[in-house]
C-alpha cells in the first residue's frame, strides 16, 4: 500500500493546501509518495522533500509540465500508478489544480472518484459531503486505485519542516500537445489567500454597490490582517471579483474567524464557511439566516457598525 | 460542427436537502427535480454557439431514468435540437456517466462538449473531466468565455486567484463555471416547440458498458449541526468578546 500525492506548487514552493492533503494521506497509514511535476521545478522537489511525513519525493521536470495542463498531468501520474503497482491510493488538493486533474487520472485508472474527502476512516472508507453540505456520506471504495481529492479545510497541514524524503527523478510522460496556455491573469494579492487565510471579511449584497464593498470592508481587513471573500449574490452584482465567492460551488473556507457582512445566509454560502471557528454576523435584518450559525451576531446597519469596528479594533 | 450538452436532473436549487431517518439517502420523493443550474449555463452556451453559426446541431443527453425525459425538454425549450436519454434506473456514479457520454459523442461525432463544471446534488465535479480522459480530448474547465472559430477554441477559465487562457484544437470539453452567460428564460412558445423535438431513449444496459458503481454509500447523515451563539448589544461587546471569550483576535 502506498499513497502518491499530486503536489500543487508554483516551481519555487509547496502550496499549502498540498500539506493538508498530506496530512489526510496520512491518516491512510501508507507510505506517502509525492510528485511535483513542473518546469525547472527543483526547488519544489526539495521543498516537498523536507515536508514532515512525506517517504519519498517524485520530480518529474520537462517544459510540457510547465502549465500545469490536466491532460500531460494525468498522463504523466496514470503512467508512474502504472509502473508501480504498490500505488493503492491518488490524492489531490480539492482546489482549482486538483479538480481539473484529479477525474482525468480516475477515468484513466478507471476508477471512481471520491470529491472532497472530509475524514478518513480506514484505508478503503472515507467520509464526504454532498448536497452543498446538507448531508455527509460514509462512503466506501472497491476500486484497486482509490482516488480521493481532499477537502484541505478538513485536514490540520502537516509542518513543511522536519522531513527528509528521497528526491527521485522520473522521466516525463509524451508531450500529447492537446492544449496550449495563452496567459494567466492572475491578481496579485497583498492580503493573506482566501483558502489560507486565518480571517476572513466576506461581504454580501447588504454592500450594495462596488465601491461601498472595497470602500467599507477593505479598512477592516487591513486592521484584522484579513483575507476578503465575497456571498454569490454580490459577486453577480459586480460588488467583487469571481475568485472571491464563498460557497458551494466557489471556495471552501474554514479560517479562525469568518465576518460576514451584509449576507443573508443562503444555504449555498453556508456550506463553504459553516466550519469556520468563529462566526460574527453584521446584518441590519435580525432575522437573516446568517445568525442561526452566527457565535456572535450584531444586528446593526453595516455602514456604522463597520467603521465602528474598524476603530475600535 | 455538432456540439453535445449533458444534463442532469437533481433536486431543485431552491429545495433543501433532508436526509432519511434511517441513514439510507436524501429523500427525493415528492420533491421538485429540475436541470442541474451548470447544465443549463451548459445548453445556453451551446445555444450561443449557434445562434453564432459556428455550431450546426445541439444534442442534449441525459443519462437515468424516464423522469429525465423533463429535463431534456427543458434543453429542447433552452434551443438543444433533439435529445438522447440513455436510460436506466440504477445508480450512476460519474465515471459510468462518463462512459455513457462517450459512446453517445462517438456514435453521433461531436466534436464540442460542454459539461456543468458539477451537479448540485452529488458535488462530485469530474464527469467533464472524465469524458474527456476517455475521449482523449483536450479540456478546458470553469469556463468563463469560450470563442470557438477556425476548428480551435480559446477559452478562458477560473483559477484560484483569478483567470487563465487556453488554446486547443477541436475536439473540446467545456465544463462551466457560474459566470459564463446567463441563462434566457424558458417562453411559452419555446416550450411548446420542444414537445416536437425529436427525443430518443437507449437502454444503458444494452450498451455493455461497465457501469457498475465502485463505491458503497454506506451511511448517509446529516451534518453536526452548527449551535447559534448569542446577538451583542453592540460594537463595543462584539470586540470584547471577540478578545476575551473568543480569543481569536
Amino acid at each position: 500500500m502506498t499513497t502518491l500525492i499530486i503536489a500543487e506548487h508554483d516551481g519555487a514552493a509547496i502550496k499549502p493546501a498540498t500539506l493538508n492533503t498530506i496530512a489526510a494521506a496520512l491518516k491512510i497509514g501508507a507510505p506517502v509518495h509525492v510528485l511535483v511535476a513542473g518546469s525547472a521545478c527543483a526547488a519544489a522537489g526539495q521543498a516537498a522533500a523536507a515536508v514532515a511525513g512525506v517517504a519519498k519525493v517524485l520530480v518529474a521536470d520537462a517544459a510540457h509540465y510547465g502549465a500545469q495542463l490536466a491532460e500531460n498531468l494525468a498522463a504523466l501520474v496514470v503512467q508512474q500508478v502504472r509502473a508501480d503497482a504498490s500505488y493503492t491510493h491518488v490524492l489531490a488538493p480539492a482546489t482549482a489544480f486538483g479538480k481539473n486533474v484529479l477525474p482525468r487520472v480516475a477515468a484513466l485508472l478507471d476508477s471512481s472518484q471520491l470529491s472532497d474527502v472530509t475524514a478518513v476512516e480506514s484505508p478503503d472508507t472515507f467520509q464526504r459531503p454532498f448536497y452543498a453540505g446538507n448531508a455527509v456520506a460514509r462512503v466506501q471504495s472497491k476500486d484497486k486505485v482509490k482516488v480521493l481529492s481532499i477537502r484541505t479545510t478538513a485536514f490540520d497541514p502537516v509542518a513543511a519542516s522536519g522531513g527528509s524524503a528521497a528526491v527521485e527523478s522520473v522521466a516525463a510522460a509524451a508531450d500529447l500537445g492537446l492544449t496550449q496556455l495563452v496567459g494567466r491573469e492572475v491578481v496579485k494579492l497583498e492580503r493573506p489567500e482566501l483558502t489560507a487565510a486565518s480571517i476572513i471579511v466576506s461581504g454580501g449584497r447588504g454592500l450594495g454597490a462596488a465601491d461601498k464593498f472595497h470602500g467599507v470592508l477593505e479598512p477592516l481587513a487591513d486592521k484584522l490582517g484579513a483575507a476578503l471573500g465575497a456571498s454569490r449574490a454580490a459577486v453577480d452584482a459586480g460588488y467583487a471579483p469571481n475568485d472571491y465567492q464563498v460557497g458551494q460551488t466557489g471556495k471552501i473556507v474554514a479560517p479562525q474567524l469568518y465576518v460576514a457582512v451584509g449576507i443573508s445566509g443562503a444555504i449555498q454560502h453556508l456550506a463553504g464557511m459553516k466550519d469556520s471557528k468563529v462566526i460574527v454576523a453584521i446584518n441590519k435584518d435580525a432575522e437573516a439566516p446568517i445568525f442561526q450559525v452566527a457565535d456572535y451576531g450584531l444586528v446593526a446597519d453595516l455602514f456604522q457598525a463597520v467603521p465602528e469596528l474598524v476603530s475600535a479594533l | 460542427m455538432k456540439v453535445l450538452v449533458a444534463v442532469k436532473r437533481v433536486l431543485d436549487y431552491n429545495v433543501k436537502a433532508r436526509v432519511k431517518s434511517d441513514g439510507s439517502g436524501v429523500d427525493l420523493a415528492n420533491q421538485k427535480l429540475s436541470m442541474n443550474p451548470f447544465d443549463e449555463i451548459a445548453c445556453e452556451e451551446a445555444v450561443r454557439l449557434k445562434e453564432a453559426g459556428v455550431a450546426t446541431e445541439i444534442i442534449a443527453v441525459s443519462c437515468g431514468p424516464a423522469g429525465c425525459q423533463e429535463t431534456l425538454r427543458s434543453a429542447l425549450a433552452i434551443g438543444a435540437d433533439r435529445g438522447v436519454l440513455v436510460e436506466t434506473n440504477d445508480v450512476l456514479e460519474p465515471l459510468a456517466v462518463a462512459k455513457l457520454m462517450q459512446h453517445v459523442a462517438a456514435k453521433e461525432g461531436v466534436e464540442v462538449a460542454i459539461f456543468g463544471k458539477q451537479a448540485i446534488d452529488d458535488d462530485a465535479g469530474q464527469t467533464g473531466q472524465m469524458f474527456g480522459a476517455l475521449m482523449g480530448w483536450a479540456q478546458a474547465t470553469f469556463a468563463s468565455k469560450v470563442k470557438i472559430e477556425g476548428g480551435a477554441a480559446t477559452i478562458s477559465r477560473e483559477i484560484d486567484g483569478g483567470l487563465e487562457t487556453l488554446q486547443m484544437k477541436l475536439p473540446v470539453v467545456i465544463t462551466t463555471d457560474l459566470r459564463l452567460n446567463e441563462p434566457r428564460f424558458i417562453t411559452l412558445p419555446n416550450i411548446m416547440k420542444a414537445k416536437k423535438k425529436p427525443l430518443e431513449v437507449i437502454k444503458a444496459a444494452d450498451l455493455g458498458l461497465d457501469l457498475a458503481p465502485r463505491t458503497a454509500t454506506l451511511r448517509v447523515d446529516e451534518p453536526a449541526a452548527r449551535k447559534a451563539g448569542i446577538k451583542v448589544a453592540d460594537v463595543a461587546d462584539l470586540v470584547k468578546r471577540l478578545k476575551e471569550e473568543a480569543k481569536v483576535i
